[in-house]
């Protein structure tokens, strides 16, 4: 079961085949609160990557030093520590961004995906190795966030990071920027996928009970 | 041991970080509050914060008090120190959430001089007008209070009446409400302050 | 007391926190396929969320005005603390309960919802009262919202869906409707 992963795998599969939004549906308070705009997908995304690879980086270098009955305890305190300081930086250097992402910056420190990894991976291996699987999944997050965002800014707004596309005389679906059209988007994405998966693999689609990691672990 | 130094590493990193930060987030807050008075007061040429603080408003905070935790409006001066207005925040449930906004009064005249939003969760392409629709905004750049709300183009008899956005009857009913709610509060204590007053 | 009434109906209805805000996603997802566990799970939420309430007022109110930058940590601890609290207080009073809910006691931590209420807590700076009327609001919010997609989910059980079209794609799609409905109690409480 636990075979040994080359490094190339532990960057790549996080992209895409082990997508954290798209296959395992991890993260998906952010990635339907803020896709409204491209660029608030964009800023959540690289704030969401920093916090990850700080935090897989040092729960890798340090988890020798971790307790193992308070690990979780543990993980959750560094990765508070690189949220508040994700936060304060982007409140100092870009305000307008921060306001729009609002309390969603600091509700990365829920983000499941993050404590998965910790709890999966970066508790497990060497530092190189969670960086790069930090760096895979981080990208994943971000590829599927600006999916998302893109779709809902285009139908919803008529732009794309703030530049107008069809002109004055389009009429946006409105929908697609209020709470429905994330909904509504991230399903269609997961109707696409399965079918495309089902298509190519021949596999039944797959039912997503409970995301991984974090829940079977702690039960232990 | 080790917990408790790296516990005490990280705590110190958020300080250093604080410390850097705090300062071009409060910069950012008062530009943007100032951009704001500048926009409810036409360009004043500065403004001075004034507590209100049992009922009377006073240019500091009293002994011991939190500036944070009391109310303020901003008196405005032109060029040759007269004063210009005042603007006052309110805000109250609109129709989506809390609309909260600021707004030019001029004692003198008994007049709204200006209105800009400064929150608002409107539904996006109805109840977000009164942010977006420029002629919604302009209504209040000299109207007598207290403000009435009027059905869109029944006319403007009177110096009192806005006409409020069709489609968006609530979320234009609030922010007049919240004008009105405003100035009834704190109308008589910005009418007799002082130096408005000698004018 | 109309104001405690409009922050309650608000943010049980009208700014849902899951329908609206986007808060509580991962048990939306994943608890969802029962009533009876929505319920359980439900309850046990609004439980701790009105203990936070309380908490993080108190953290607020004399604490944290001198050390903003320590409210994030602080509040995610209060939380996991009072999960703890509450999964031995469960334990001990009903052992059933305790087994039934099983895995969901300690991902109640990682709930987005319940930090998110702290935060909007603090960011609209309530008092007491409004933080309790707003916990309770947010926590029947949610049941709401559980129960409301356990129910469909039950139903679509037995219905004859294509094969690619059960599972987490549908649930979406069904989430984008209740959400879609729930627009239509805004304006509820207005004059």
């Amino acid at each position: 079961m636990k075979a040994e992963t080359t490094a190339q795998h532990d960057l790549v599969r996080g992209i895409w085949r082990e997508n954290p939004v798209l296959i395992q549906l991890l993260g998906l308070c952010p990635a339907l609160a803020v896709t409204n705009t491209v660029a608030n997908s964009l800023a959540m995304g690289l704030a969401t990557f920093f916090v990850l690879m700080g935090s897989s980086l040092l729960v890798s270098a340090f988890k020798r030093f971790i307790p193992h009955e308070v690990r979780i305890s543990a993980y959750i305190l560094i990765i508070a520590t690189f949220v508040t300081i994700a936060d304060l930086v982007l409140a100092a250097v870009v305000p307008e961004i921060h306001k729009a992402l609002g309390a969603f910056i600091a509700l990365i420190v829920v983000n499941c995906m993050i404590l998965g990894r910790q709890e999966a991976f970066a508790s497990k291996r060497p530092v190189s190795r969670a960086v790069l699987d930090a760096a895979g999944t981080g990208a994943g997050f971000m590829i599927a966030m600006l999916m998302i965002g893109t779709v809902r800014e285009v139908l919803g707004n008529g732009s794309i990071l703030g530049y107008s596309l069809f002109g004055a005389g389009y009429e946006p679906w409105i929908i697609m920027i209020l709470p429905p059209g994330g909904f509504l988007t991230l399903g269609v994405f997961l109707l696409v996928l399965g079918w495309w998966r089902g298509r190519t693999e021949g596999a039944q689609a797959q039912v997503r009970r409970w995301p991984h990691g974090v829940a079977t672990r702690r039960a232990a | 041991m080790t917990l408790a130094t790296a516990g005490g590493m990280a705590g110190l990193l958020i300080v250093v970080v604080f410390e850097w930060a705090e300062p071009q987030i409060e910069a950012h807050r008062a530009a943007v509050l100032a951009a704001a008075i500048d926009n409810v007061l036409a360009a004043p040429a500065r403004y001075d914060t004034l507590y209100v603080v049992d009922g009377a408003l006073r240019e500091a905070p009293p002994e011991g008090v939190l500036e944070r935790d009391l109310e303020r409006v901003f008196l405005g001066y032109d060029e040759s120190d007269v004063p210009v207005g005042f603007a006052v925040t309110g805000g109250e449930p609109g129709y989506q959430d809390i609309i909260r906004l600021i707004f030019g009064y001029d004692p003198g005249s008994g007049e709204v001089v200006g209105m800009e939003v400064l929150e608002s969760k409107e539904t996006p392409g109805l109840g977000d007008k009164i942010e977006k629709d420029a002629d919604f905004v302009a209504e209040f750049n000299g109207i007598q209070t207290p403000l009435v709300g009027v059905k869109q183009g029944a006319g403007q008899a009177d110096p009192h009446e806005v006409d409020m956005i069709t489609g968006a009857t609530i979320s234009s009913r609030t922010v007049i409400a919240i004008i009105n709610n405003r100035l009834e509060e704190l109308g008589p204590l910005l009418d007799t302050y002082p130096p408005v007053v000698k004018q | 007391m109309s104001d405690l009434f409009w922050i309650l109906i608000s943010a049980m209805v009208v700014n849902n926190f899951t329908l609206a805000l986007f808060l509580g996603l991962c048990p939306f997802m994943g608890v969802s396929a029962r009533v009876a566990t929505a319920l359980r799970m439900g309850a046990a939420n609004i439980f701790v969320m009105v203990l936070t309430a309380v908490t993080v007022w108190f953290l607020n109110t004399f604490v944290l005005a001198y050390a903003p930058y320590l409210r994030l940590i602080s509040f995610i601890v209060v939380i996991a603390s009072l999960v703890q609290i509450v999964e031995m207080t469960i334990k001990k009073l009903s052992p059933t309960l305790f087994r039934e809910l099983g895995i969901f006691l300690p991902l109640i931590t990682t709930n987005c919802a319940i930090l998110g209420l702290a935060i909007f807590q603090t960011n609209r700076g309530y008092g007491f009262l409004e933080g309790l009327f707003f916990a309770v609001g947010a926590g029947l919010g949610l049941v709401l919202a559980l129960v409301l997609m356990a129910s469909i989910r039950q139903q679509t059980e037995l219905s004859d869906l294509p094969g690619l079209a059960r599972g987490m794609g549908l649930v979406l799609i069904v989430a984008a409707s209740l959400s879609m409905a729930f627009m239509g109690f805004a304006g509820l409480l207005s004059s």
